[in-house]
C-alpha cells in the first residue's frame, strides 16, 4: 500500500508526463482493437448491403465505382446512363428496376433521386412523416436528419454541383415530408427524393411564370425573355407549371438497381448485358465487393505488420522514458536506501507505478474501444460513403 | 552508544582506507566530527548506520554489533535506530512536508505507519516551527524550512542516534544557528545521541566534544 501511495503521489505530481504515457499506452492498446473492429464491421456492412442488392446496371466502366456509388452513395461517379436502361428492364418483365440518381448533394448529404420501390426494396421504415408524394418533396435518412437538425415540415436546399456552373444547376428548396428509421447503412446519411425532383435540380425540368398572357397569345405576340421568373421552390401554386423538356427515356440516372423476380430471370438478364459493345453493363455487387474485401484484407495484413512495428517502437519509447525517469530518481532511491528501505521497496515502487499507468491505459483504451464500437455502425456508414 | 575498537575499512576499488583505533560516544552526547575532505568522515557515518560494513574491528551502536548483522537486519536497524540529516535535505519534491516527515514509515523495514506516528509527526512539525506549512511541497518552502522538515523526518522514528552529514552546510549563518539549536533541542527532547560531521568550526563550541579525523590519519601513518 505504501509503494502504491508513493507511486500515486509521484504520478500525480508529474501529471503531464503521466498523462502522455497513459495516452500513448492507451493508443497502442486500442488502435489495433479499433482497427480490427472497424474493419470487421466494414466488411459486414459492405457484404450485407452488396448481398442484398442482386444486380446493378450502369455505364460500362469501373464496376467498383458503379457499385460504391449506387450502394454506398460515395463520391465515386460512374458515367451516367439514361432512363432508357430502366425502361429496358421493365420491358423485359424479368425484374423490378429502381432508378438511382446520385449526382447531387445537400449540406454534405447525398441526394438520391429514386422511386418509391426503393423504400420497399431496402425495407426502410419511417421514424416520422411519410414517403415523398409529389415533386419537390424529400425524405431524410436518420443520421442526416439528426446531423442537420431537420425533420418533417422543414425544408432543405440542394447544393449547386459546381460553384462556377452559372447556367447549370440552380438550388432547389425541397420540403421534408419524412425521416427514415436508423438502419446503420448509407441510407442513414442520404436525402431521398423522387427521381423527377433530381431532374428538376439538374435543370431538365423546371417551372416558371407564364411566358405569354392569353391576350398576347391571341394577338400572336409570343416571346420569351430572361426576365421570366423561374421557380426554385415547388409549391402547390406553382407545381402545375413544372414540366420537362425532351424525352424521359433520355434523362440521366446514375445506375439502375435491379431486383430479379427469380434466379432464372436474373441469369437471363445478366446475359443480355454481356456484350462488350453495349454501353451498359450488369454487375453483381456481391462479387465486386467480395474482390474489394479480399483486397482490403490483404492490405490489412500489411497494416497489422506496420501497427505491430509502430507498437513495438512506442512500447520501447515508453520503456525508455520510464527507465530514464527512474535513472533521474537515483538520488531518491539512495535516500530511501540510507533511511533503511527494505530490499524490495524500490522494486515495489517500480511495479506500483507501472501497474497504475497500465491500469489507467487499459481503462482508457477500453473506453475508446467501447465508444468506437458503440458508434461503429454510423462510423462505418460514414467511412463507406467517403469519396476517393 | 557508540563503541568503536580497532576498526578498519577499505573500499573495494582501493585507494582509500579508514582506520579508527578507538572511538566511544556516550548516550545523549553531542559530538562533532571534523577533518579535511577525504579523511573518511562520511564513511564513518555509513559504517555507524550499517550502510557500509567494516573489514575488521568491533563496531557496536546502541548495543548492536553491526558486523554480526545481516543485510536485512542492518536495514531494519537503520530504519528503527538511526535518524539521518543530510546537507542537501534529500526531501522528495512530489511529497508534501507532512508526507516527507512520514517517508521513513513508507519505505523503512519494520516500521508501521499508524495514528500514533501521524500524531507524533504533527507534534514534531509544530515544535520545529512548521505549523501551517506541512501541506506544502519542498519547492514552496525556504531552505531553513526544508531542513526543519528533514530534521523532523530524522526524529519521527524516535532514533537512538542522529547522524548529521553537513546538516547546516547549505544554510545562511542565521538559519544555521537556528537549525543547530533546533537539532540540539529535539535531540535532547528525544534523548538521542548526535554525531554531526561539519566543516563549520564556528559551531564546534556548541558540541560536547569534537573528534578530529586528522588525528586518525596521523595515527594510521
Amino acid at each position: 500500500m505504501n509503494a502504491l501511495f508513493l507511486a500515486i503521489q509521484y504520478l500525480r505530481y508529474h501529471w503531464g508526463r503521466s498523462l502522455v504515457l497513459v495516452l500513448v499506452a492507451a493508443l497502442i492498446l486500442s488502435v489495433p482493437m479499433v482497427t480490427q473492429s472497424i474493419l470487421a464491421r466494414s466488411q459486414d456492412a459492405l457484404t450485407e448491403r452488396a448481398e442484398a442488392t442482386p444486380i446493378l446496371i450502369g455505364n460500362r466502366g469501373s464496376q467498383l465505382d458503379l457499385t460504391m456509388n449506387a450502394l454506398y452513395f460515395s463520391d465515386d461517379r460512374a458515367e451516367p446512363v439514361t432512363m432508357a436502361a430502366t425502361e429496358e428492364v421493365w420491358d423485359s418483365g424479368l425484374a423490378l428496376p429502381i432508378p438511382l440518381h446520385t449526382a447531387f448533394q445537400t449540406n454534405g448529404a447525398r441526394i438520391v433521386g429514386t422511386t418509391l420501390d426503393y423504400f420497399d426494396f431496402r425495407d426502410l421504415g419511417f421514424a416520422e412523416g411519410r414517403v415523398f408524394a409529389v415533386l419537390g418533396e424529400a425524405v431524410l435518412g436518420a443520421a442526416a436528419a439528426e446531423r442537420l437538425g431537420l425533420g418533417a415540415g422543414d425544408t432543405i436546399v440542394s447544393a449547386p454541383e459546381n460553384l462556377f456552373d452559372l447556367d447549370g444547376v440552380y438550388p432547389l428548396e425541397m420540403s421534408i415530408v419524412g425521416v427514415l428509421e436508423r438502419t446503420g447503412s448509407p441510407d442513414d446519411d442520404a436525402v431521398f427524393a423522387d427521381v423527377k425532383t433530381a431532374w428538376v435540380i439538374a435543370g431538365i425540368g423546371h417551372g416558371h411564370e407564364d411566358v405569354i398572357t392569353r391576350a398576347e397569345a391571341d394577338a400572336g405576340n409570343v416571346r420569351a425573355a430572361a426576365s421570366i421568373v423561374e421557380f426554385n421552390r415547388i409549391t402547390e401554386d406553382n407545381i402545375d407549371s413544372f414540366h420537362f423538356h425532351g424525352a424521359p427515356e433520355a434523362f440521366p440516372i446514375s445506375a439502375v438497381l435491379v431486383a430479379p423476380y427469380d434466379a432464372r430471370s436474373g441469369t437471363i438478364l445478366r446475359g443480355r448485358y454481356l456484350d462488350p459493345d453495349r454501353p451498359l453493363q450488369a454487375v453483381v455487387p456481391a462479387e465486386v465487393i467480395g474482390d474489394l474485401v479480399d483486397r482490403i484484407f490483404r492490405i490489412k495484413a500489411l497494416l497489422d505488420a506496420v501497427t505491430a512495428i509502430i507498437g513495438a517502437a512506442a512500447v520501447s519509447a515508453i520503456a525508455l522514458s520510464l527507465f530514464l525517469s527512474w535513472r533521474m530518481r537515483a538520488p531518491e532511491m539512495a535516500t530511501a536506501f540510507r533511511l533503511g528501505a527494505g530490499r524490495g521497496v524500490i522494486a515495489r515502487l517500480v511495479v506500483g507505478e507501472i501497474t497504475i499507468l497500465l491500469l489507467a491505459a487499459v481503462s482508457l483504451s477500453a473506453m475508446i474501444v467501447l465508444l468506437i464500437q458503440s458508434r461503429s455502425e454510423a462510423l462505418t456508414a460514414w467511412l463507406l460513403s467517403l469519396g476517393t | 552508544m557508540i563503541d568503536v575498537d580497532d576498526l578498519r575499512f577499505a573500499y573495494a576499488g582501493g585507494g582509500f582506507e579508514l582506520s579508527i583505533p578507538r572511538l566511544a560516544v556516550a548516550p545523549g552526547e553531542k559530538v562533532a566530527v571534523v577533518g579535511p575532505s577525504g579523511t573518511g568522515k562520511t564513511t564513518l557515518l555509513n559504517l555507524l548506520s550499517g550502510i557500509a560494513v567494516a573489514d575488521a574491528g568491533r563496531l557496536i551502536v546502541d548495543g548492536a554489533d553491526l558486523g554480526a548483522l545481516s543485510d536485512k537486519e542492518r536495514r531494519a536497524f537503520r530504519a528503527n535506530r538511526i535518524g539521518f540529516v543530510f546537507q542537501n535535505f534529500a526531501l522528495l519534491d512530489y511529497l508534501t512536508a507532512r508526507e516527507n516527515i512520514l517517508y521513513p514509515y513508507r519505505i523503512g523495514s519494520g516500521l508501521r505507519l499508524d495514528d500514533t506516528v501521524r500524531e507524533r509527526a504533527g507534534v514534531l512539525a509544530e515544535a520545529c516551527g512548521l505549523e501551517g506549512k506541512v501541506g506544502r511541497r519542498p519547492a514552496a518552502l525556504s531552505q531553513g524550512e526544508q531542513q526543519r522538515v528533514a530534521i523532523c523526518r530524522a526524529l519521527v522514528t524516535e532514533p537512538a542516534l542522529i547522524l548529521a552529514d553537513e546538516a547546516t552546510g547549505n544554510l545562511d549563518p542565521d538559519t544555521k544557528t537556528l537549525i543547530l539549536d533546533l537539532l540540539f533541542e529535539r535531540a535532547d527532547a528525544a534523548d538521542a545521541t548526535l554525531l554531526a560531521v561539519t566543516h563549520d568550526h564556528e559551531l564546534l563550541s556548541r558540541f560536547d566534544r569534537v573528534v578530529d579525523f586528522a588525528d586518525f590519519r596521523a595515527a594510521a601513518a
